[in-house]
């Protein structure tokens, strides 16, 4: 299972529970992009690391709407003090994937301590989130999604980005548009 | 007016509704004064560059947003403060206690200390420092300016500040 496939799920059960979702820096925004681009899609073409933090962010501001980051797991082991922050807020509406292909697959597949000792669902777990999950097959991503809005989901991959090309949005737009699904009043 | 209600009165003015915050020893009564408002949501966080990233996130779903940190912590945030905040033009109020100047007895504090207001020269972001012990108008002239130019704006207070009464 690649990445691109996960993200693919990922993005269409977030289409279709009208979640706002925010993209890992480098090719998972990339994949995002081309596999399904919406205004509801922040993607973080910088800031190594804070995808997390702004999901939570937007999850505490937006209290009403289902917000999901679509993380990594070198992304993760830059920030791990992200996950004992959304332990202690807690927000309910805010749910974290982590497709974890134990390398840093933007910069050369250089692997990622996950591919070695560390097993993030665990370090997860252990700053306190409660609701934890972990999944190795492709049709448990929907189901999964849809059955969890809060927490932490796993998901691991093989290594290897798709052919996808660069976002050619301009930043400012990619936030305007954000922001404007987001002061949408939603059902 | 003592300083820390002068801080939190122009957070107020400024209508902040969710704030991150790393300790300082001068802050902690502001952050007390937050913990008990009902209107602001107060998230401590583990590293000031996560408090960027929380902020940026609360801003664009609508907050307005600001963060309490000590002037180390700028070192901590920058990379997130030029590809985040200055990338997409998103505004951040950053309320620092500038340690490492004049009145410091810690040694370590120094370096930062004196590289603070070069470092956010280099940035580009501007720095207001109140003249005397009352912050609240500098605080609000701060946000106005994050707000109106889409940037982070640092509010500076020194030891001098917080010793006034």
């Amino acid at each position: 299972m690649k990445r691109i496939a996960v993200i693919r799920e990922a993005a269409s059960t977030a289409r279709d529970i009208g979640a706002l979702v925010v993209g890992n820096i480098g090719f998972p925004s990339r994949e995002l992009h081309a596999v399904d681009d919406r205004p509801d899609n922040f993607y973080m073409l910088g800031s190594m690391g804070l995808a997390s933090s702004i999901g939570l962010g937007i999850a505490l501001a937006q209290p009403e709407r289902r917000v999901i980051a679509l993380d990594g797991d070198g992304s993760v082991l830059m920030n791990m003090g992200s996950l004992a922050t959304i332990a202690s807020q807690q927000p309910e509406n805010y749910l974290l994937v982590i497709i974890d292909n134990g390398s840093y697959g933007s910069t050369g597949d250089q692997p990622t301590a996950t591919s070695q000792k560390t097993d993030l669902a665990r370090v997860a777990k252990g700053a306190g989130i409660q609701n934890v999950h972990m999944i190795d097959i492709l049709t448990d991503v929907r189901r999964m999604m849809e059955q969890v809005s809060s927490g932490v989901i796993v998901i691991k991959v093989e290594p290897g980005n798709a052919d996808v090309p660069v976002i050619h949005l301009c930043p400012a737009d990619i936030m305007e548009r954000f922001m404007a699904q987001c002061a949408r009043p939603f059902p | 007016m003592d300083p820390a209600t002068s801080v939190f009165n122009g957070l107020k003015k400024s209508g902040i509704d969710l704030i991150t915050t790393v300790p300082c020893a001068n802050l902690k009564e502001v952050i007390l004064m937050l913990e008990d408002d009902p209107d602001i949501k107060h998230v401590p966080v583990t590293r000031e560059e996560e408090g960027v990233g929380i902020c940026a996130g609360a801003w664009m779903g609508g907050g307005k947003t600001a963060m309490l940190m000590q002037n180390s912590g700028l070192g901590n945030s920058i990379n997130a403060l030029a590809s985040l905040n200055q990338l997409y033009g998103i505004p951040l109020l950053m309320i620092m206690s500038h340690r490492g100047v004049e009145g410091e007895p810690i040694c370590a504090q120094v370096p930062m200390g004196e590289l603070t207001t070069r470092l956010l020269d280099a940035l580009v972001i501007p720095y207001l420092i109140p003249d005397d012990h009352d912050a609240e108008q500098t605080i609000h002239r701060a946000w106005n300016l994050a707000t109106a130019e889409n940037k982070p704006v640092a509010v500076l207070l020194d030891i001098p500040f917080w010793e006034g009464a």
